[in-house]
């Protein structure tokens, strides 16, 4: 196993990424970071396992890690108070312009997994293995991370624009 | 029959066989607010699928089609042992050429040879600042490259601070600090900014003519120390302006 092999999954892992981390820089640190781990980590992959499944769990442990490093430096923490903060009233939703803004409202372990699931279409099962959590979490995750972003999204959006999404 | 939150989230990921599925509509077409949450779950999966499967047709970037394996954590290690790890990750190393755009690095030591034997062997104007006014130095230089540089000591390596100066490089302001052991052989330190695109690399090494060449990327800048010394000890000194840079 090497870049040539890895290389297909390129895209998908990029699109993950980019739904995950928000910007495109952020996405594609991610996927480098996630890359260059693969690379040196390429002993561990068994051949007869999903390769794919392997990269998307890889790139797990390195958005937590990046999680982790960001939460220990309080000047890149400040990145996130530029957030619009979490909605409590009808008003303050109305500034989550789109599903992006929304996404990014999401706690990082329920955005994870509405994407695996919705955007990726890993089975639960296979978000489990990824995420090496009991799949029951994961379905909780991914309920409660649905019905956020349903309650965000419908907050935004008038009726009309909502057809559009369709 | 009461269906259940997990049935109603495999209804929307199609992860149900079809008895199951029945239910599950006959009781939706019963319980108008499940049917609206199930309908807009699938909004959700379409408009994020609307929204980033485009990013699956980009182009590709170019640092990830060259993946480099030898960053931040193992750089240490590989300037020690740089020669073995060569050759070890030579069966990618197609993966590791080709940098996009502004200073590549080959360019980058081929610069910093030229600067180094332009100035080093002046006499009387080797440096434009001496080390006299070191702070001033590294606060000029810092303002007119555009971010934050030391000057390292390098006396438990047998070198002292001469000064530097300011130079015209390919993407803007470089910044040549200038080094001499007792005997007055002088080495540089060159440094320059390079595209935010670029990632961090390990040591390269570049025989210019008569002079040896260090030379590396690390965040915004790229580094190459340049002498007329043997290779071991210029790896020397580069390990120690590494670890002084990165502490």
């Amino acid at each position: 196993m090497d870049l040539h092999a890895i290389a297909p999954h390129i895209p998908r892992l990029r699109r993950y990424a980019r739904a995950l981390a928000g910007d495109q820089h952020a996405a594609d640190d991610l996927v480098q970071d996630t890359l260059e781990r693969a690379i040196n980590k390429r002993h561990l992959w068994r051949p007869d396992s999903d390769l794919r499944a392997w990269l998307f769990a890889i790139m797990h442990n390195v958005f937590v890690n990046q999680l982790r490093a960001r939460s220990a430096h309080p000047e890149a923490a400040l990145a996130d108070d530029d957030l619009p903060p979490v909605p409590s009233a009808q008003g303050a939703r109305l500034e989550i312009r789109d599903l992006e803004s929304a996404l990014a409202l999401l706690p990082p372990e329920q955005r994870e997994i509405v994407l695996l699931v919705g955007l990726e279409q890993f089975s639960y099962a296979e978000v489990a293995r990824a995420l090496d959590i009991p799949i029951g979490t994961v379905m909780s995750r991914l309920f409660r991370g649905r019905e956020r972003l349903r309650t965000l999204v419908t907050g935004a959006l008038p009726a009309p624009a909502l057809k559009a999404v369709k | 029959m009461k269906v259940t939150e997990h049935e109603l989230h495999a209804y929307v990921d199609e992860g149900l066989a079809p008895p199951a599925r029945r239910e599950v509509e006959a009781h939706l077409a019963e319980h108008a607010e499940d049917a609206a949450r199930v309908q807009a779950y699938r909004e959700q999966n379409a408009a994020l699928r609307a929204a980033f499967d485009p990013v699956l047709n980009e182009p590709i970037p170019d640092r990830l089609r060259r993946i480099d394996t030898t960053r931040r954590s193992t750089r240490i290690a590989v300037a020690a042992g740089w020669l073995a790890v060569g050759a070890a990750v030579g069966w990618f190393a197609h993966a590791l050429v080709g940098v996009r755009g502004g200073l590549t690095p080959p360019s980058l030591a081929r610069q910093a040879a030229i600067a180094h034997a332009v100035y080093s062997p002046e006499i009387r104007h080797p440096v434009e600042v001496g080390a006299a006014e070191q702070e001033h130095l590294v606060n000029w230089l810092s303002k007119r490259l555009g971010a934050k540089l030391k000057a390292p000591l390098l006396a438990a390596e047998g070198f002292e601070l001469v000064g530097g100066r300011l130079l015209p490089g390919p993407g803007g302001a470089v910044a040549q600090f200038m080094y001499q052991d007792a005997r007055g052989k002088r080495l540089t330190l060159y440094v320059t900014r390079v595209e935010s695109a670029q990632r961090d690399t390990a040591f390269r090494f570049s025989q210019e003519d008569r002079v040896a060449v260090f030379y590396w990327i690390d965040g915004p800048f790229g580094y190459a120390l340049s002498g007329e010394f043997a290779k071991s000890q210029l790896l020397e000194v580069a390990t120690a302006v590494y670890k002084q840079l990165n502490p």
